[in-house]
């Protein structure tokens, strides 16, 4: 079966950009899925699950997104990463399966 | 071999293993590791991991409960980094390909993130810089953990390399070991300077950034006469130096032979040289040395580095010690002189813009009765031991004497009805180190018993100079003509009255300045221990007439270049191997 590969682009909305909590919800809500994921700003390519690169897109209000995910749950994660960069990363608990990650190392 | 360039604040030179001090006072131990060691020191990095993102949890839990969601959500963060598998992937990387150290790794990768957040713009992205920081010291604190070396826990002869020394540091320096310090901040006057005196050992300060090119058991060679540190050097500078070292010793065995003979100049005139300690152990070097005794006792010591405040027998224990050592010699103890910022049970000062200027020394104490009565009580207490004398620091208005008195009048009162002992006639002076007070000496005349002038903070208030600011402190120095007239005005005021005045600050533990504070006057000194034979042997090469020309000629002089090399000149002349 072929891997399925998903590709969405997606704007930063909201006053401060990707910073510190976003990039935080971010990144946990990236590590509950299997697909490996990759988001690109700027031309510059990161690892979705690592808050610490994630944050060096240093991604603005307006900046574009484009999210892209390989693996068996590829679909389910962009979707979710999408609905949780055009919340304004407004939600505590954006899904159940985000807040599982929290802790594991 | 790479030689660099700083301020020379201790003289002597020092050859020796480097021992690399990070910001926080870590150890950093060795950048690269043995070939073999690499997957012992992978599980030393999860550990280490493993156990930051426990503190982390911990942390969250707590604020969570205390103050929410909002404020927890930074912890939270945190932990997100430090389960990052890229940052650790990159940090594995370096230690198992480039055989760095997991310390060195950490500190290398983190820092490179550090650095582009700085780069990117905007506040709420730069900011995160700190973020990237608090959890490098995390970590590093995880992984040093138990073989967190601690200054203090140094078991063999090194240099000490540092950013900078902070006075706890210093003050958990282990002089048995600790043969020189070189610091990359820092003027003469810092703190720094001051313990590298003390302790009698070559120190360099202000040498700019270089600690990145140092490793720890590296061999450096710390020259405190000309402020010049060599790292790695080669066999042909190992040779001069190692030869410099045995001409030092064969000069302080010189000196030594001056311990029983008395400062005394030639014509009779007999000058009590005093010592300046930090330390109760400190007491032994004057002893050793032959010092009258104990112009100066630094408290400080004993509020640094802990989260409480000493209790009362914790300060008895240690004046009590030096009293005791001491028996009829005179000790002068020297009560609180540190900043709020320095003492971590007080609330930070929020108004705090120049230090040196604020809430500091008496004028902490006096807003701190409790804890400045708790060090009174002991002192009080330590008397019935010794010799003891008080000495309130940075007085500046007649009114802060009183209030300072007053308190210690509480104090004598509470442990008279506790029917503790203590000596009634406890002898209590000031410094002399604002203007101020050397305007006022005439009328502080009649309310202490004593007085002993702080040249380094007389200067800096005198020249509003910044002694520790590398840009400024070229202009920091004694021999400016300002300086001298305070001192005389001082010490004039001080002789008219018949009070006995002496000085405890740098420039009398330097033998350019003898024989005109002898001229001006003066006649009693207190140095840092390892000046100690030298001052006494200016003393006795000297006659009190002489002394006066000098005095005389060096105050017409209008600036500080040109009294420098006159009293340099007069002093070649009556000592011409001296090296000023």
């Amino acid at each position: 079966m072929e891997t399925p590969v998903v590709e969405r682009i997606v704007t930063v909305v909201g006053e401060h950009g990707l910073h510190l909590r976003p990039a935080e919800r971010f990144s946990r809500l990236a590590m509950s899925f299997e697909s490996e994921i990759e988001v690109v700003c700027d031309g510059v390519c990161v690892d979705a699950k690592s808050i610490i690169n994630v944050l060096t897109l240093g991604a603005a209000p307006g900046a574009e997104l484009r999210l892209k995910a390989s693996g068996a749950d590829a679909n389910e994660a962009v979707d979710a990463l999408v609905r949780l960069v055009q919340s304004d990363f407004d939600h505590q608990q954006i899904t159940s399966r985000g807040a599982a990650a929290d802790g594991s190392p | 071999m790479q030689r660099l360039q700083g301020i020379a604040v201790s003289p002597g030179v020092a050859i020796g293993e480097a021992l690399v001090v990070d910001n926080e006072g870590f150890r950093i131990p060795r950048r690269f590791l043995p070939r073999d060691a690499v997957d012992e020191e992978l599980g030393r990095l999860d550990r280490a991991l493993a156990a930051a993102a426990a503190e982390v949890q911990r942390n969250r839990d707590r604020v969570q409960t205390q103050l929410g969601d909002e404020y927890a959500a930074i912890f939270t963060a945190h932990l997100q980094m430090l389960n990052d598998r890229r940052l650790r992937e990159e940090i594995v990387d370096l230690i198992r390909n480039r055989h760095y150290s997991p310390e060195y790794a950490v500190s290398r990768s983190l820092r490179r993130y550090a650095k582009a957040f700085q780069e990117i713009e905007g506040e709420y992205m730069s900011e995160r810089a700190n973020d990237i920081f608090d959890i490098e010291k995390r970590i590093l604190r995880n992984l040093l953990g138990q073989r967190r070396e601690e200054l203090s826990q140094v078991t063999s002869p090194v240099l000490v390399l540092a950013r900078n020394l902070t006075p706890s540091e210093t003050a958990n320096l282990n002089p048995q070991f600790v043969l020189g310090l070189a610091t990359e901040v820092g003027g003469p006057g810092s703190h720094t300077a001051i313990v590298a005196e003390g302790l009698g050992i070559p120190a360099v300060v202000g040498i700019g950034g270089f600690l990145t090119d140092v490793s720890g058991g590296d061999t450096v060679i710390v020259d405190g006469d000309q402020g010049m540190v060599i790292l790695s050097p080669d066999e042909e500078t190992l040779a001069r130096y190692r030869h410099e070292v045995e001409e030092q010793r064969s000069l302080a065995t010189k000196l030594e032979r001056l311990r029983e003979l008395p400062a005394e100049t030639t014509d009779g005139q007999r000058i009590q040289l005093l010592g300046n300690i930090e330390f109760p152990a400190e007491v032994h070097q004057c002893l050793d040395r032959g010092a009258d005794g104990i112009g100066l006792y630094r408290t400080e010591f004993l509020y640094l580095g802990r989260d409480d405040d000493p209790s009362e027998d914790a300060h008895h224990a240690a004046y009590a010690e030096v009293a005791e050592t001491m028996a009829d010699h005179p000790v002068v103890i020297r009560t609180l002189d540190l900043g709020a910022d320095k003492l971590r049970t007080l609330p930070d000062p929020e108004d705090e813009r120049n230090p040196f200027l604020g809430l500091r020394s008496i004028r902490l104490a006096l807003k701190n009765r409790d804890m400045f009565r708790t060090q009174l009580r002991a002192i009080l207490r330590a008397s019935a031991h010794g010799n003891i004398r008080l000495m309130f620091p940075l007085i500046g208005t007649l009114m802060e004497l009183r209030q300072a008195k007053m308190v210690l009048a509480d104090a004598m009162e509470d442990l008279e009805e506790a029917g503790i002992a203590f000596d009634r006639d406890m002898k209590v002076g000031m410094m002399v180190e604002v203007p101020a007070a050397v305007v006022m000496m005439d009328m502080f005349v009649h309310e202490v018993d004593f007085f002993s002038i702080g040249t380094n903070d007389l200067i800096q208030y005198c020249l509003a100079v910044d002694r520790s600011n590398k840009d400024v402190a070229s202009l920091y120095t004694a021999a400016d003509p300002a300086v001298l007239r305070l001192i005389q005005m001082a010490i004039n005021s001080a002789n008219k009255a018949g009070v006995p005045i002496s000085m405890c600050g740098q420039m009398c533990g330097s033998p350019m300045y003898t024989m005109l504070l002898l001229g001006l006057g003066l006649r009693s000194m207190s140095v840092t221990p390892s000046a100690v034979p030298e001052i006494k042997r200016v003393c006795r090469t000297v006659a009190i007439d002489q002394c006066q020309r000098v005095a005389e000629h060096a105050l017409k002089l209008d600036n500080a270049r040109d009294i420098k090399t006159y009293l340099k000149e007069e002093l070649t002349k009556v000592f011409p191997e001296f090296p000023v």
